[in-house]
This record gives C-alpha cells, structure tokens and sequence, in this order.
C-alpha cells in the first residue's frame, strides 16, 4: 500500500514525438484511480512507466515516497495486469500465481496460503492445477489479477484489463475488480478507454487527451462539471451535444442563447451574470441528451418549445433517443419511451437550461 | 407457375450444386494422389533399392541374374560384418560425438543469440539479425578452402574435434534465425510480466522463453542435428586417417577399395547410418512441423 506521484512526467520517443507532456498527479494510499482518454493520449505510456517498463524522458515518479526513476520493475513492489492477461502458457494456473512468489524465495507453505487465499476471492481455487489454455476469457483474467492479488504489492497497474471480453463478461469482471479493491485496498491505477469503466470503478478519473490531463475529479464532478469541451463530450453517453451559439440581450435585462435564427433560449437567471462577459461572442452551447426533452403543456413554465424533425428513433428500453440535426449539426434527446416519434415527423422539444454548459470556442474550456 | 414448383426447382438446384461440389472435390483429390503418388516412387524406390541390397551377399549382386529388385536368399552378414568392424564402429562413435557436441553447442549459441536479437533491443539488433541470416547463405563449399587455412594453424587438421568448431558455423545461423522468429512470435506482455514478476534477463529466458519456445527448439536441434550428421564436404577434407573419419567419409573410404564396390555392405552402412535420424525425425515430427510454421500463423 502506498501514494503514487508523477510530477512533471514526459516522455518522449526517438522521433521526436511526445506521448507523455509533463503531467502532475498525486494518487492517494488506497485509491483507485482510473487513466481514461482516447488511443494515443498517453495514459498506456503514463502507466508503463509507473511500472517501470518505459524509461521516463523528464520529470519524476514517486512510489511510497521513493524516486523510482531509474528503479527496475521488479524492485518498484507493483503488480500489473495486461490487456491479453500475459500468462505463462506453460505453467499451472497455481504456478502462474506463484511464479512471482518463487522468484523472490519465499516459502513454500507461505506461497501456498497466500495462492489459495488469492484463489478463494477470486473464486479460482478448482482451476488451480489447470493450464491457461484451458481457461475461458474472464477465467484467464482473474487468473491474471490472482497473481497481482498474490504478490501484496505497493500499487496495482491494470492496463485495458477487460478490453478482450466480451460485453457481458466484462460488466461482470468490471464489479469484480470493484469487489478485489474494497476487499483488499490497494492503491490502484486503472487504464481504459472506456468511459463507463472509468466513472463505474474510479474513486478519481483522471481524463487524458493528448499527452496532457485535461481534468482529475471523482466521476459525479467530470460529468456535471467538465472543465474542458474535450471532457465535457468524452464523459457520458451518449455524447453531449455540441451547438455553436451566440450571447445576446435577452428578455427582462436577462441573457439569450441564440443559436439559429429561429431558436434563442433564454439563460437562467442563475447564470446571467456568469455568462455576461461573453454577451455577443461566439461560444459553443453544451447539452447532454438526458437535458434535451420532450415539451409538455403542462411542464415548467417559460422553458422554450422548439419544434424539430426527428431524423432516428432509438428505443432502448428504458429510455428512448431521438437524433436530429440543428443547422447541420448532430443532436440527440433523451426522450420518455411512450413518446410517440417517428422519423421525418416534427417533435416538439425544450430544453433543461439550468444544466447547460457554455464553452469558449478556441480554447475549450468551460465558462 | 405455382409456388411449389418454384420450391422444388430450387431445392433441385440446390441439390445438383451439392454433387458438383462433391465432383470438384473428387477431382482435386485424385489429382493430390497421382502427384503424391509419384513423389513418393521418387523418395521411397532408392531407400527400398538399399535395403534390397543390403539384404543379399556378395555372390548374389555380382551374379546379375533374375530382377534386381527381388531378394532371392537374403542374409544379414552384411550387417554382421559391419557391426563387429571395429572402424565402422569408431565412425559411428565420432559421428556421435561430434553430432552431440554440435547440437549443443549450436543451441547454447544460437538460443542465447535470438533471445537478446529479438528482446532486448540494443543499438544495431536489427543488422545484426539480418547479418546472421546472410551468413547462413554463404556456401559451405566456399569456405573449405579458407578454413584449411584456420583448421591448419590450429593444428586440428585429421582430427574430429576440428569438425565440433566447424559444423557450429554452419547450423548456428539458420537456428538462430529459427529462434529468433520464434521468440518474436511470443507476446512481448509475456516479458513484461516476467519482469515485474522479479525476473531478470536469464530467469525469463530460461523460466519462461525456453519452456514457451520449446517447437522451435526442437525445430533447430533437429537443423543442427542435421547438419552435423550429414555433412560430407568438410570430414572429406579435413579428415584422412580411419580413426578419425566420421561415417559420411568413412564408408566410402573403407568400403571402396580402389575399383571395388562392396555394395551390399555399403548399402548396409547407409541404412545403419540413417537409423539415428528416422528415429528422431519419427519422435519429433509433430514439433518440428510446429516450429517451422510457428512464425506464420501466431503472427
């Protein structure tokens, strides 16, 4: 158990290209914290060198209050999980686990509790004489996180664990690790490219694009408050909704958000002098589909009806979505399942402005 | 047209697609017999033409009576005679030795040479992994000559132990470059693992690459095996007195006699020399085919 810190961490490859652009992040004893971003934005490569697989060009790694700069893997106390499990294919499921144990000479009778407790958690202990290949998918995983369990290490590094499974498997492996974690409470960086994984696991996210961290929150502050355009659209699903808009005088003294010629929505009143400054500038109006709804008659007075046809109906079930297009650009709605919606077919809709988000055009950000 | 005739028609059609695929098929396997069929006349009529002559005596081939083909009182005094002759035993003995030592020492070399080719990735792995298979294409035939020259000054010329240094530069190459397809074929994960797991470089070659590597492996002792065991050009040269000959060049030298051919006992000789091989290749074949084929589909 033990705080991770990175503190100026680049990293940067023989041609030149920077993966990693000098990021700052402190990871707390017994925290799990979740690398989320696109391919390519740096967070396998933030990962790897934690571990001590890639050589860091700048900056320092701190584990347990140690520079771990130029300390090799298996000195560092980690235990990792790989993306295709990486075991031993021709060793037991037992020796796998055990390998790690064996290398560093402890004993016998020591390594065979600590395996059958590892398998007992994780629910293995009847495939311990097996070999890999006779494993299914989530099997080998588990198998994989068993001989990070065995090894009682400082930091567990999981690298896009659950990216070979099949959907179903991987929800059900996604609770799993969430259950190892509370049960044996080991500081955790976790690396994904899926946001669900990182809001359902994360006690912080840490959101990367681009070789920077664009935003680092617990997953109820990424998605209410984005900080960024970049975290604002990568966290929720579906995506936000992007509108370029102008600021205007609006009704009252009050603010508007004009964003066609035929639809302006007035700015809370909440919001009005936030918003402000940026009165007759151009900015991008931020929108999840959950705030995008049918109008009701009888529903809050002075929200806006805009009238819109629907272009794709998505029932799922519970909820259902509805896709439009505003002066061309993409929109979706959250809309009650017993709405009636067909494509080509007007919709009535309104929106919660009270959710909205305002972001500056050229830099991104959040206002 | 009604709609069950419709079905009929296509059900009919469906049925007659079946048989001119069950036809093409046919086709293509008469055509994979007949081409087998002559390529094993090919391979298996010289193997059977030595047993049959090993099988009669001395009197019986020179007499040219009846089908060659056909043993009419067959013995073993042949292989009787070979196995008491004291210098067909000393060749088979050094081809042993040498064959062994080879392997060995090729594997050791060429094992620990793919490893840190293909994993460790220092400044110049790559030209260096393609140097060696360049090697492996320079023709033995060319070589002889320059080390008679190397052999000379080490004054192992006529001696056994020459042929254990000089078989290596010929099986090391092309096992190296077996090995190295091999271990790139092994996800690099693997190594990762291994080395948080707390393994350095010789504990994952030999916990982990070796057991893992283990098709190709036997795919380049066999190589090397080969090699060793079948090389004629070099004992040739480099070889003069029987109780140094290795059997390629000892059963030509001691059982031709000047203009004279005993070829029951040479007949004999080859098959006795080819046991050792038939018996591994018949043991390993699974394995070797795996290992040639491993880089291919693993990917």
């Amino acid at each position: 158990m033990a705080e991770v810190s990175c503190r100026k961490v680049t990293k940067e490859y023989d041609a030149g290209v920077q993966a990693v652009k000098g990021i700052d992040l402190d990871i707390a004893d017994h925290e799990f914290v979740v690398l989320v971003g696109p391919s390519g934005c740096g967070k396998s490569t933030t990962l790897r060198m934690i571990a001590g697989l890639e050589e860091i060009t700048s900056g320092e790694i701190w584990i347990d209050g140690d520079v771990v700069n130029d300390v090799p893997p298996r000195d560092r106390d980690i235990a990792m999980v790989f993306q295709n499990y990486a075991l031993y294919p021709h060793m037991s499921v037992f020796d796998n686990m055990a390998f790690g144990l064996k290398l560093r000479k402890f004993p016998k009778d020591e390594i065979k509790r600590r395996v059958d407790e590892a398998g007992r958690i994780l629910d293995i202990v009847p495939l311990l004489e097996r070999k890999p290949r006779a494993l299914s998918g989530g099997q080998r995983q588990r198998v994989a996180m068993g001989r990070a369990i065995v090894r009682n290490p400082k930091v567990f590094l999981f690298d896009e664990p659950l990216s070979n499974l099949d959907a179903k498997l991987r929800v059900q492996m996604r609770t799993e690790i969430k259950k190892v974690h509370q049960t044996v409470r080991t500081t955790t960086v976790y690396v994904t490219h899926d946001q669900i994984e990182a809001m359902t696991l994360a006690d912080r996210v840490v959101v990367m694009n681009g070789g920077n961290i664009e935003q680092v929150g617990a997953p109820q502050e990424l998605y209410h408050h984005p900080a960024t355009r970049f975290v604002a659209g990568f966290i929720g699903s579906p995506a936000m909704n992007f509108l370029p808009c102008r600021v205007q005088d609006g009704p009252n003294g009050g603010l508007a958000i004009r964003v066609t010629d035929s639809i302006t929505l007035p700015v809370p009143p909440g919001r009005v002098e936030r918003y402000g400054k940026y009165k007759d500038k151009n900015m991008i109006l931020g929108l999840r589909p959950e705030h995008l709804f049918e109008y009701h008659e009888q529903g809050k007075p002075g929200w806006t009806r805009v009238d819109l046809p629907v272009d794709v109906v998505e029932p799922m079930g519970m909820e259902t979505m509805v896709h439009f297009f505003i002066d061309g650009a993409p929109v979706c709605a959250r809309v009650d399942p017993a709405t009636h919606a067909e494509p080509n077919e007007i919709l009535p809709l309104t929106a919660d402005l009270n959710q909205m988000h305002l972001m500056h055009p050229d830099t991104g950000k959040v206002v | 047209m009604s709609a069950s005739t419709v079905t009929e028609r296509r059900v009919a059609a469906a049925a007659a697609r079946k048989h001119s695929l069950h036809k093409s098929r046919m086709w293509a396997l008469w055509g994979s017999y007949i081409a087998l069929s002559v390529f094993v006349v090919m391979f298996l009529v010289p193997p059977f033409y030595t047993l049959v002559t090993s099988l009669k005596s001395s009197a019986e081939i020179s007499a040219q009576t009846g089908s060659p083909w056909l043993v009419h009182s067959p013995t073993l005094e042949n292989f009787w005679y070979l196995i008491t002759y004291p210098n067909f035993q000393r060749y088979y003995l050094n081809s042993v030795i040498v064959t062994i030592l080879t392997v060995v020492i090729s594997m050791v070399i060429s094992v620990l040479a793919a490893f840190s080719l293909s994993r460790m990735g220092f400044w110049g792995s790559q030209t260096l992994s393609t140097g060696v298979f360049l090697t492996y294409l320079v023709p033995p035939s060319l070589l002889f000559i320059p080390l008679f020259q190397i052999v000379g000054q080490l004054g192992l010329i006529n001696n056994f132990w020459c042929l254990v240094l000089l078989y290596p530069t010929l099986a090391v190459p092309f096992c190296t470059w077996i090995m190295i397809g091999y271990f790139s074929s092994i996800p690099k994960e693997l190594d990762e693992a291994a080395l948080i797991d707390g393994a350095g470089y010789l504990q994952m070659l030999w916990r982990i690459f070796i057991p893992v590597a283990m098709p190709g492996i036997i795919a380049a002792t066999i190589f090397a095996f080969t090699v060793a065991w079948g090389a004629f050009l070099y004992p040739l040269a480099y070889l003069y007195t029987s109780n140094q000959m290795v059997l390629t060049v000892g059963i030509i030298s001691d059982l031709i006699r000047g203009d004279v051919f005993q070829w029951g006992k040479i007949m004999a000789a080859c098959l006795l020399a080819s046991l050792p091989p038939i018996v591994i290749y018949a043991f390993l074949m699974d394995y070797y085919v795996a290992g040639l084929t491993a880089g291919a589909t693993k990917g």
